[in-house]
């Protein structure tokens, strides 16, 4: 007790976050060299930019009025498509996905089939939806099965890993609690980890949905079928007017999804 | 009817927390585990039912040798071995007569768990249960609308209902209130005399081990120092458990202080409760 000296004056710094100085000097300086290069070769034709702004006020104002009537019957067919796509893509994938998460929580499976459906997970994680639908156009042919087969694997992808990230997640008390009592493990998933996660799950299933909506309009314009394909024939034919109602419609359907998702999130917590 | 022989756990990280625990407990006998954190307590009751798996040793159930059993064996062993945790351990999205009924998960089969189909003697034995501990008008609340106590009392229904030779208790008390925590451990005790059920109970709180179990045994650095009666705790004693420490206010006479305040005048309370949160949603 005799060596405790009044600290006054005692200098206080916040600790920084990289430790080393030379590192934190050289990773400041290489970003702002890069930055400096990159920003300094970007070519700009100002020229070229000036002349496009009337261009894309002139292909704006193509978009007025929407037209919903000319091609009424195409934009029916359409979203019908894209809807049937979403809703199957959508079902099928989370289907798919739940044996997948599964595998890929690490406190729920052993060692290799953890690696192997974190692999699943990566491989369609990793590929874009029109890269995925290229694909599935040239295997299956133009048409809505091939974006029904490449909505359902990026699913599998981000409901998967969302899923195992959920499980891996969870209050382990709860899950020891139910194994205690003498559970089978399809009963211990039942009663122990299925209510843990169900609230967020189904969340994000709606908020799949949503995605897989928007995702249908994408691929359609490689030629896997729905909305997408009829507002590619439409720009296609230079009928902005009819285009304009296509994107009318998607953003009010979107919205829909939306609204409804943030109801039912809200109904199960 | 329980026996551990040299009972090892080492973890992965090197830490022995168990040096070859040798322990027996008779039917019946309702047994108090103290010691510093850290000492094995968790880990001993957990390697009894295998939540922790053991690196040696034996444990023995009656007869059964519960180390070496496979899946289904190790099931239907846990079935007889109910344990109640410290934070509850309720399932808390699942309603008050779904976490009992999970107590029965090791004897029913899985479309039937699925279906919440339950045989109806399960049933009546979950609403005997909660009725008992004074619940039965809350089976369909969730769990996490309940307070800590109440949550307690559906922990003890889930141990109890799978119809147990042996209760394997965790700090039941140590996230209650020193009123609840009475409570509970006096209703444990009633619980294990009505069924002459032996129990095991991890436990901080001297003072309550002292009031309700029969034996004591301290645990150290994953070994017994103590072993015997409760009245046997003194200074000297808990000293070579925890450390040095002034001991003498713990060990005053427990009874003394003990209201004597029973489990219906508790019911009784939540009672009113019940009816004053009634009163309040009818807007009375």
């Amino acid at each position: 007790m005799t060596d405790v000296a009044p600290a006054v004056g005692r200098r206080w710094k916040k600790p920084p976050l990289i430790k080393s100085s030379l590192w934190r000097w050289t990773l400041g300086i290489g970003i702002a060299f890069y930055l400096a290069l990159a920003f300094g070769t970007t070519e700009v034709d100002w020229g070229r930019v000036a002349e496009g702004i009337p261009r894309g006020a002139r292909f704006l104002s193509g978009f007025f009025p929407p037209d919903f009537v000319s091609r009424w019957d195409e934009i029916v067919q359409g979203i019908s498509e894209s809807l049937w796509m979403t809703v199957t893509s959508t079902v099928v994938g989370i289907a798919l996905s739940i044996p997948v998460g599964l595998g890929a929580a690490r406190n729920l499976a052993p060692k290799p089939v953890y690696y192997f459906c974190r692999g699943i997970l990566a491989v369609s994680r990793s590929f874009q939806e029109i890269i995925i639908a290229i694909f599935c156009v040239k295997l299956f042919g133009f048409g809505p099965f091939a974006g029904f087969v490449t909505l359902s694997f990026a699913t599998i992808g981000f409901y998967g890993k969302l899923l195992a990230e959920d499980i891996e997640d969870m209050d382990p008390v709860q899950a020891e609690a139910v194994r205690a009592s003498g559970a089978g493990w399809f009963q211990w998933l039942n009663y122990a980890v299925q209510p843990q996660v169900m609230p967020r799950m189904i969340g994000l299933g709606l908020y799949r949905l949503d995605i897989n909506f928007r995702e249908s309009a994408v691929v359609g314009i490689v030629g896997a079928g729905g909305i997408g394909a009829t507002l590619n024939t439409a720009f296609d034919r230079y009928e902005f007017d009819s285009a304009a109602a296509m994107l009318l419609i998607i953003i009010a359907i979107v919205m829909m999804v939306e609204y409804t998702s943030g109801y039912v999130r809200k109904w199960v917590q | 009817m329980l026996r551990l022989q040299t009972l090892e756990k080492q973890y992965k990280t090197g830490d022995r927390a168990l040096k070859g625990v040798n322990l027996e407990v008779p039917e019946g006998q309702i047994m108090a585990l103290i010691g510093p954190s850290g000492a094995g307590k968790s880990t001993l009751i957990r390697c009894i039912n295998r939540l922790v798996e053991p690196t040696g040793g034996k444990v023995f159930l009656n007869d059964l040798e519960l180390s070496g059993l496979g899946a289904g064996a190790l099931r239907r062993a846990r079935r007889r071995m109910g344990m109640i945790f410290q934070e509850y351990a309720l399932v808390e999205r699942l309603s008050v007569m779904e976490n009992v009924l999970s107590g029965r998960l090791g004897y029913v089969g899985f479309w039937r768990s699925y279906f919440r189909k339950y045989p109806q003697k399960d049933i009546d034995e979950a609403f005997r249960l909660l009725g008992r501990v004074g619940l039965d008008h809350m089976v369909d609340k969730r769990a996490d609308e309940l307070s800590g106590g109440q949550r307690q009392r559906v922990g003890i229904c889930r141990a109890l209902i799978q119809n147990p030779e042996l209760l394997l208790v965790d700090e039941p008390t140590a996230s209650l209130d020193p009123k609840t925590s009475r409570q509970i451990m006096r209703l444990i005790c009633e619980l294990c005399k009505e069924r002459n059920l032996s129990a095991i109970v991890n436990i901080h709180d001297v003072m309550l081990a002292q009031m309700f179990a029969e034996r004591i045994v301290g645990l150290k650095l994953g070994e017994i120092v103590y072993d015997g009666p409760p009245d046997g705790l003194t200074p000297e004693v808990l000293t070579e458990i925890y450390g040095e420490e002034d001991w003498e206010a713990t060990i005053r006479k427990v009874d003394e202080e003990d209201t004597g305040e029973t489990l219906e005048e508790a019911l009784h309370e939540d009672h009113r409760a019940a009816v004053l949160d009634r009163n309040l949603m009818t807007g009375n």
